[in-house]
């Protein structure tokens, strides 16, 4: 039977890999290949690359990057970050991405993923939804929760109903989402596993679940609790609090099926 | 010099595909084309393919691709992948049903959809359409192709389709998804699979070096 997935993220600016504080304090974390192979070898499941790379004209250097890991390892690899035209997906592609993640561009012009998904394949288009929890008003404080779409990395409010927007996404051609908390990215503290399971009930696609964790049982929670189908980490796995092999080893005590 | 043609009719990806028969190819030259005449002088041909079956199928017809295929299948090895696998049976039911190559008789169908979360079955133990990730292949009967690959490998899957060959003896292998499906077929001098070995670590090589060392033979 089909194994769930543990994708560790990796951020690439111009060309390196980085590791900060929500896009602040920003240290050189290594090589992307070197860094790659080191979680193939622990037994990623894929990669995702999350391009942060502040200048458009650095463009090339992230195909030049792509190619080379694409070279070398033999897992699949998503590449998000600054994706905004059917040109950027068949560049990617080209340059050997398996996947694109498509964030912002999709709330900008929805019909984006559908010509995206049309000409290149639902499976190969993954779309981020970075959600953030709307405080309930004070007298219905009982009320279902709610999550609302952020972009510009998690910035800029939309309005748009998390759950309906990740419906939206998925008739529109998306082949997988990728779930980001935006109250809980960077916080240590777990997945928001009510925001996943809301949108895996909802959905009929697999989910990434990505935001917020610290420990193993973190990983462990966006499964049972969560309903996700991958787990994305990025700080337990660069600042060495784990490999990928210890979470795996984790998860199969914990009974999640996973390929070892 | 022996040359693996790799066909390409513009749909998705298949640089990676390339790259890894080059990893695998020894002195073979890797050779990507949609050029009829030059792809039959081939000795072995690669079918990749993602997307939608008939823009492939199309695009396989308005490029004289698909009558070169039913060619150099008459005796080259000739492996497709995915998409390029599927299209190697009669018919799929994607896009409303397209006829394919029929290259082996049976069609391809959709996985069921998930069916509402009960309370017997919890959520999280739906099946999600596409199947996607990894899953284990049993070798349903040998063949060259899987010389050194341990049964019940790991290989890494994306589809929402599958093969459903009508001569069980053209399965090579299945995987789980609640349901036994192809995952590997064969017929003669033809393979298939639907996983990708492209990006299934070494194993995927491995299968990949079987399958261009392989003289379309004692299958």
């Amino acid at each position: 039977m089909l194994a769930k997935r543990v994708i560790p993220c990796l951020d690439i600016d111009a060309g390196r890999v980085v590791k900060g504080v929500k896009f602040e304090q920003l240290r050189d974390a290594g090589d992307p290949v070197e860094v790659a192979r080191r979680y193939d070898l622990q037994g990623a499941d894929e990669l995702v690359f999350l391009d942060i790379t502040a200048s458009a004209d650095d463009r090339p250097t992230l195909f030049k990057t792509v190619e080379q890991v694409a070279r070398e390892i033999y897992i699949p690899l998503t590449v998000g970050g600054g994706v905004r035209t059917s040109a950027d997906v068949r560049a990617l592609l080209s340059a050997g991405a398996d996947k694109v993640s498509i964030n912002t561009a999709a709330v900008l012009n929805p019909d984006f993923v559908h010509e995206a998904a049309e000409r290149f394949g639902v499976q190969c288009i993954v779309v981020a939804i970075d959600a953030k929890r709307v405080k309930p008003r004070k007298k219905d404080a009982d009320e279902a929760p709610r999550w609302q779409v952020f972009t510009h990395g998690g910035r800029k409010s939309t309005g748009l109903d998390a759950i309906e927007w990740a419906k939206t996404m998925v008739e529109k051609g998306a082949g997988e989402l990728l779930v980001t908390s935006m109250d809980r990215d960077g916080t240590k503290a777990g997945y928001d596993v009510e925001l996943l399971r809301a949108i895996s009930d909802a959905v009929p696609v697999p989910v990434v679940a990505s935001g917020g964790v610290g420990t193993l049982e973190h990983l462990e929670q966006g499964f049972s609790e969560g309903g996700a189908d991958a787990v994305l980490a990025a700080s337990i796995f660069h600042n060495g609090t784990f490999t990928v092999a210890q979470a795996k080893q984790y998860l199969a005590e914990h009974g999640v099926r996973v390929r070892r | 010099m022996e040359t693996i043609g790799v066909i390409d009719y513009g749909m998705g990806n298949l640089h990676s595909l390339a790259k890894s028969l080059e990893r695998v190819a020894g002195n073979q030259r890797i050779f990507v084309s949609y050029d009829t005449k030059a792809l039959l002088e081939c000795d072995r041909l690669v079918l990749p393919g993602v997307g939608g079956v008939r823009a492939c199928m199309d695009e396989l017809r308005r490029l004289e691709l698909d009558q070169m295929v039913l060619e150099a299948a008459r005796k080259r090895p000739l492996l497709g992948v995915c998409l390029g696998m599927q299209v190697l049976l009669e018919r799929s039911d994607e896009n409303g049903g397209v006829n394919a190559l029929g290259l082996i008789p049976g069609s391809v169908v959709r996985f069921p959809d998930p069916a509402p979360e009960t309370e017997t079955e919890p959520h999280h133990e739906r099946l999600k359409v596409p199947h996607m990730g990894w899953n284990q292949v049993r070798q349903t009967r040998p063949h060259p192709v899987w010389a050194g690959v341990p049964d019940d490998s790991w290989f890494y899957f994306v589809h929402s389709y599958h093969a459903a060959p009508q001569n069980p003896a053209h399965t090579l292998g299945t995987a789980d998804y609640p349901q036994p499906f192809a995952a590997a077929i064969a017929r003669d001098n033809i393979v298939g699979f639907q996983f990708h070995p492209e990006k299934s670590q070494d194993v995927g090589l491995k299968l990949l070096a079987n399958f261009v060392n392989w003289n379309g033979e004692g299958a």
